[in-house]
């Protein structure tokens, strides 16, 4: 097999795509050209992209397609890009997503469509850049970069409260940064290397981890976002357009968990032993108190964003866990819920297109009017709720069974959100799509188009296959996890 | 063989789903009900070729494989599964064939078909599962099935409300499975039905730390899969959403509402039965909540008068008997009587749909009335049905129901005698509510008004052939079926797949039961008869004075113990009162707040103030310098 240096490829070509982009001729809001290279860009990377797991060594834990390059002249601050099998599903994932979006996009018009798709399509870099990254400073350097597209597509294509909640989601994930951009200087200080392979073979003293891993959490605490640094999260959800929603609940709000998996797990063994039963606090909070919320909300996507903080509380429950069935549970409950909320937004976009409105009231019987419609966005519901089959109930076991080994009373009560789940997720339902049609959505029955058919089609078809047979994406995972599990010896279960 | 009488379901329901829209739906419905039949089919075939003591599985492939955890696709052969996977086909196929008549003039048939055939897969694999993941697949599967059938007519707000309601008490009941299974493989390190059953009695003594509690851990697994069957089962404390599940069609009612779907919860009891009876307390909560559960829906069904909500609760009730077997160790009894009032159930079921359907969807009873010359042979089913239910002799129901009245007054423990006396009890109100539904419905001078009464009509012969069908088991599947579960040899053909009791032997009650307790099911039956004609008939016109009198009595059995408007006020109103609370008080006040607005406002504020200072003033410059130097000063001053 040629070796090809494929994760500089992958961050490149969205990079040379943008070029086209940007050098496209605007004459609408259409602009059709910018929006055929911004999907031959994601297309060609979505494909590249799976050059990954068709070329992985399972076995290996360590890092693989090693890239380094050079950077300020020294030895020990390099750029370095590779992935192992933590960080490799998140790539394929980011390029799905991104496709995705680019494919829901293309029926649509919008204001400066072209500076649009330019910003998905950095996005797209960036975020490989930062899953891809085995050097904390290219990390640090590629996860703020992302705040900067995200912050102009919701400021500048978002809702009437746009500039406000674009402001609190960059401050609040910024504040967080910062900490951790002060650990990463600390540990260059101390150790001499911000190489994370070379980091793992460090053991750091344990009043050291505790300050360094405090700091990780800021960042990733807010990222994520763990109560009670969720509150930018429904704004941001509300204003955003719906392919920044998409994007926003899809893959950023997974690099916290995966910063969690990379950083405090994996370097900060003793300190994360040490505040295991913190995250189980703030995990069960979340589940409960979001889900709770998510029951009264009148607003589509407002609902959709609590729930997610929900299920981002599954996902820190499992990996503190620190057991293989913990993070592998984590693992499928990030993938999952990124495409199902994903999905979810997606179907929410392709509502508020016909009708201009999230608001729940507004709807009743849009099934009668939309069936086939409202039979994928069923599908997304199930998926949400952890029915068995789809992929979300991988996720809810799994984290929740290895939670149950750890501590019965952290299971048992964060297994009500599962309860809740159903109840709220199957009330929005019942709202918008079933009952007598509302005068108000009489008039307009578009049916859906062809893009939004294939991309629901896809969606669920993933749903699925990642629920019936999660160990085609588990199997990559396993061996790098394994590597963090022998760190914590009372863990092996 | 096994595997078609599976699958052939969920071929059905492809086909109905992916071909709605290019073939007529009158096509669809036959050609449903011609892949049902053929997997029932199937289903006696494998049943026939069945080689006892043989047990065997398929195992497809790997479902989730993460560390020590390993679950599989797997479908399990043994006469359990077996027999239960041919009664769920069998039932299914005749309602198939019922709903083409009854649902004929529903524009979404054939999803109804559809879904009817989704649901049936479901079940199946519930039945047929080998490990319990696969089985809570199953599980939740029918539950969604049943959520999308009850809210069939979502035009219907009720029907909406409904469906949600039945999806979540039954998340609640899962909920305790969920549970069940963590602790079956934190305390046995599988989730296979069978390890399971080899591994029990080398656990018998071993402690489990839930909840800060320490507790029995078989007992704890037994009590937690029973929270889930409760939920399934729609007993007492889980059982408000089968009432309200009736605002689905008829044959929904039949199929899911009676006898498959709400029997799951015994059909695992039983399939894990050498668990449960490695616990004594389990097995007394269990005898409990049967008891309770079944008195409760029988006192509230002689008050209800919606035909589906009385019928409704006589199912609950003799889902209690059910568990009442089962708490009483009785398996194999409960079995047969899951199997008996499978069929009786369904063909009252069925026949109250074709009275509702004569009436012109009419389905309250006091609106009915002398419908017995009108719909002769509606008329006869019902009879048949009601017979069958109440127990008298050599119905179906009389060998299932008494042989657990027996085994319960058996029963070594003064706790069963007590069962006994209630399941006697039960049947006296069993034929009150039976005999009230045939005196109103049937019997008495028609209220109903005169357009109804001109369209009263026989249903077409499609949906009768099913009623007679059921009518035949009804009256003849305990007679040739007991000895199967009581003759000879049900030692031997049981004892491989479920715990048997001694004590369910023929001879053994035959010897020890006195005659007295033996024919007093009967006795109960004939007092019930006579004190129900009498009030019905003779005393009709006192009724509404007795009410009046006993108004606060009547009224807490009319409206089901206040059990709905209790959980109304203290879950649903704390549910969505603290969700509020927390959105608007902790959210937006108080996180918000402090945070982020906060943080910009103490910026601004802070900003305005260093702003004033910058005046241009310079007396204002000069105070501040005078200030700062004596501060620096006497700092200083102060530090060295």
């Amino acid at each position: 097999m040629l070796n090809l240096p494929i994760l500089p490829i992958l961050i490149c070509i969205p990079l040379i795509g943008l070029i086209f982009i940007l050098l496209s001729s605007e004459n609408d809001d259409f602009s059709i050209q910018s929006k055929r290279s911004a999907l031959w860009t994601s297309g060609s990377n979505f494909l590249l992209s799976l050059y990954l797991p068709y070329n992985f060594d399972k076995d290996i834990p360590h890092f693989q397609f090693v890239n380094s390059f050079g950077w300020f002249n020294s030895d020990n601050l390099k750029f370095s890009l590779g992935v192992d099998g933590i960080s490799m599903p998140f790539i394929v994932l980011s390029t799905f997503l991104i496709l995705l979006c680019i494919i829901f996009i293309y029926p649509q018009s919008k204001k400066n469509m072209r500076m649009y798709l330019a910003s998905f399509i950095l996005l797209e870099s960036f975020l490989i850049g930062t899953f891809s990254s085995i050097d904390l400073f290219s990390f640090y350097i590629f996860f703020e970069s992302i705040l900067i597209p995200m912050y102009l597509i919701i400021g500048f294509w978002g809702g009437e409260r746009r500039i406000y909640s674009a402001y609190k989601f960059f401050l609040y994930t910024l504040l967080g940064s910062v900490l951790m951009l002060i650990a990463i200087i600390f540990l260059y200080q101390e150790y001499g290397t911000t190489s994370i392979p070379r980091l793992f073979d460090f053991s750091l003293p344990f009043y050291i981890q505790i300050w360094l891993w405090l700091a990780f959490f800021a960042s990733f605490a807010v990222k994520i976002p763990m109560w009670p640094f969720h509150t930018w999260l429904p704004d941001a959800h509300v204003e955003a357009p719906t392919e920044g929603s998409v994007i926003l609940a899809g893959i950023l709000l997974k690099l916290g968990g995966y910063g969690f998996i990379r950083f405090n797990l994996s370097i900060l063994p003793d300190a994360s032993i040490f505040f295991t039963p913190f995250i189980y606090f703030l995990s069960v909070i979340a589940i409960i108190y979001t889900s709770l919320i998510a029951l009264v909300q009148d607003d589509m996507k407002k609902l959709i964003a609590y729930s997610s903080v929900a299920h981002m509380g599954f996902v820190t429950l499992g990996i503190f866990s620190s057991n293989m069935q913990g993070l592998h549970g984590a693992i499928i409950q990030m993938v999952s819920h990124g495409i199902i909320s994903g999905a979810l937004f997606f179907a929410i976009g392709s509502i508020y297109n016909r009708y201009k409105t999230k608001e729940i009231n507004f709807f009743g019987g849009l099934g009668n009017r939309m069936s086939r419609f409202s039979v994928f966005f069923l599908i997304f519901t199930l998926g949400a709720i952890g029915f068995p089959g789809t992929s979300g109930f991988v996720g809810e076991y799994l984290t929740l069974m290895s939670v149950f080994s750890k501590s019965t009373t952290v299971a048992f009560l964060s297994a009500t959100g599962v309860i809740l789940a159903a109840s709220y997720m199957l009330i929005l339902y019942k709202r918008v799509f079933l009952g007598v049609t509302n005068p108000n959505i009489e008039k307009k029955s578009e049916k859906l188009n062809i893009y939004e058919l294939v991309t629901y089609s896809i969606l669920t078809i993933v749903i699925f296959i990642i629920g019936l047979k999660p160990n085609l994406l588990l199997d990559y995972t396993s061996s790098s996890l394994n590597r963090i599990i022998q760190l914590y010896p009372i863990s092996i279960f | 063989m096994f595997f078609l009488s599976i699958f052939l379901p969920l071929l059905s329901y492809f086909f109905c789903v992916f071909f709605k829209d290019y073939l007529a739906s009158k096509k669809i419905a036959y050609m449903s009900c011609v892949f049902m039949s053929l997997s029932t089919i199937s289903s006696i075939l494998s049943f026939y070729f069945f080689k006892l003591n043989s047990e065997s599985f398929i195992i497809f492939t790997n479902w989730i494989n993460s560390g020590s955890f390993s679950v599989d696709w797997a479908i399990q052969l043994n006469l359990l599964s077996a027999s239960m996977i041919l009664m769920v086909n069998f039932v299914s196929t005749l309602i198939h064939i019922y709903s083409v008549g009854y649902m004929k003039k529903d524009p979404k048939i054939s999803v109804f078909m559809g879904y009817l055939g989704l649901f049936t897969f479901f079940m199946l694999l519930l039945v047929s599962s080998n490990n319990l993941l696969q089985l809570f697949l199953g599980w939740e599967g029918v539950g969604l099935t049943s959520y999308l059938l009850i809210g069939f007519w979502n035009y219907k707000d009720s029907a909406n409300s409904a469906a949600i309601k039945a999806f979540v008490v039954n998340r609640v009941g899962d909920f305790g499975l969920l549970m069940a299974l963590f602790t079956i493989f934190v305390v046995f390190g599988t989730l296979n039905i069978n390890e399971i059953m080899i591994l029990v009695n080398s656990y018998s003594d071993t402690y489990f730390d839930f909840i800060g509690l320490k507790v029995h851990s078989i007992t704890l697994i037994s009590l937690l899969l029973f929270i889930g069957c409760m939920g399934k089962s729609a007993q007492f404390g889980f059982h408000t959403w089968l009432p309200d599940a009736m605002e689905g069609p008829t044959p929904v009612s039949a199929l899911i509402h009676a006898a498959t779907m709400v029997t799951a919860g015994v059909y695992l009891l039983i399939l894990m039965s050498p668990l449960i009876e490695a616990s004594t307390f389990a097995g007394d909560f269990i005898l409990i909540v049967g008891c309770l559960t079944c008195i409760f829906a029988a006192s509230v069904a002689v008050f209800q008068n919606d035909i589906k909500k009385i019928i409704a609760y006589s199912t609950c009730s003799q889902l209690g008997y059910m568990f009442m077997a089962v708490g009483a160790s009785a398996y194999t009894s409960a079995y047969f009587h899951l199997l008996s009032h499978a069929f009786f159930k369904a063909l009252l079921f069925l026949g109250a749909g074709s009275v509702i359907h004569s009436m012109s969807d009419e389905q309250n009873i006091k609106n009915m009335g002398g419908l017995y010359n009108k719909i002769p042979l509606t008329y006869l089913t019902m009879i048949i049905g009601s017979l069958s239910l109440v127990g008298i002799p050599f119905f179906s129901g009389y060998f299932s129901k008494d042989l657990i009245l027996e085994i319960l007054y058996l029963g070594d423990s003064s706790l069963s005698f007590y069962a006994f006396l209630v399941g006697i009890t039960v049947v006296l109100l069993t034929t009150l509510y039976s005999m009230r539904l045939i005196i109103y419905v049937f019997h008495r001078k028609s209220m109903a008004d005169e357009k109804v009464i001109a369209h009263i009509h026989e249903s077409p012969v499609i949906m009768m052939i099913p009623l007679a069908i059921l009518s035949v088991f009804a009256i003849f599947f305990g007679m040739f079926c007991h000895s199967m579960f009581i003759g000879i040899d049900y030692l031997n053909l049981w004892s491989d797949v479920l715990y048997v009791n001694k004590v369910t032997d023929q001879n053994y009650i035959y010897e020890n039961v006195p005659t007295f307790f033996k024919k007093l099911p009967l006795i109960v039956i004939l007092i019930g008869a006579i004190i129900s004609y009498i009030t019905y008939f003779s005393l009709v016109s006192f009724l509404p004075k007795i009410k009046s009198r006993l108004n606060m009595i009547y009224k807490f059995f009319k409206n089901k113990w206040y059990i709905d408007e209790i959980y109304q006020k203290t879950f649903v109103f704390l549910a969505f009162y603290l969700g509020n609370g927390f959105w608007k008080s902790v959210d937006k006040d108080l996180i918000d707040n402090l945070g982020p607005n906060g943080l910009s406002r103490f910026v601004s504020s802070f900003s305005g103030v260093v702003a004033k200072v910058q005046s241009g003033f310079l007396y204002h410059y000069v105070l501040s310098i005078i200030i700062g130097l004596t501060l620096l000063i006497s700092l200083y001053t102060y530090i060295f």
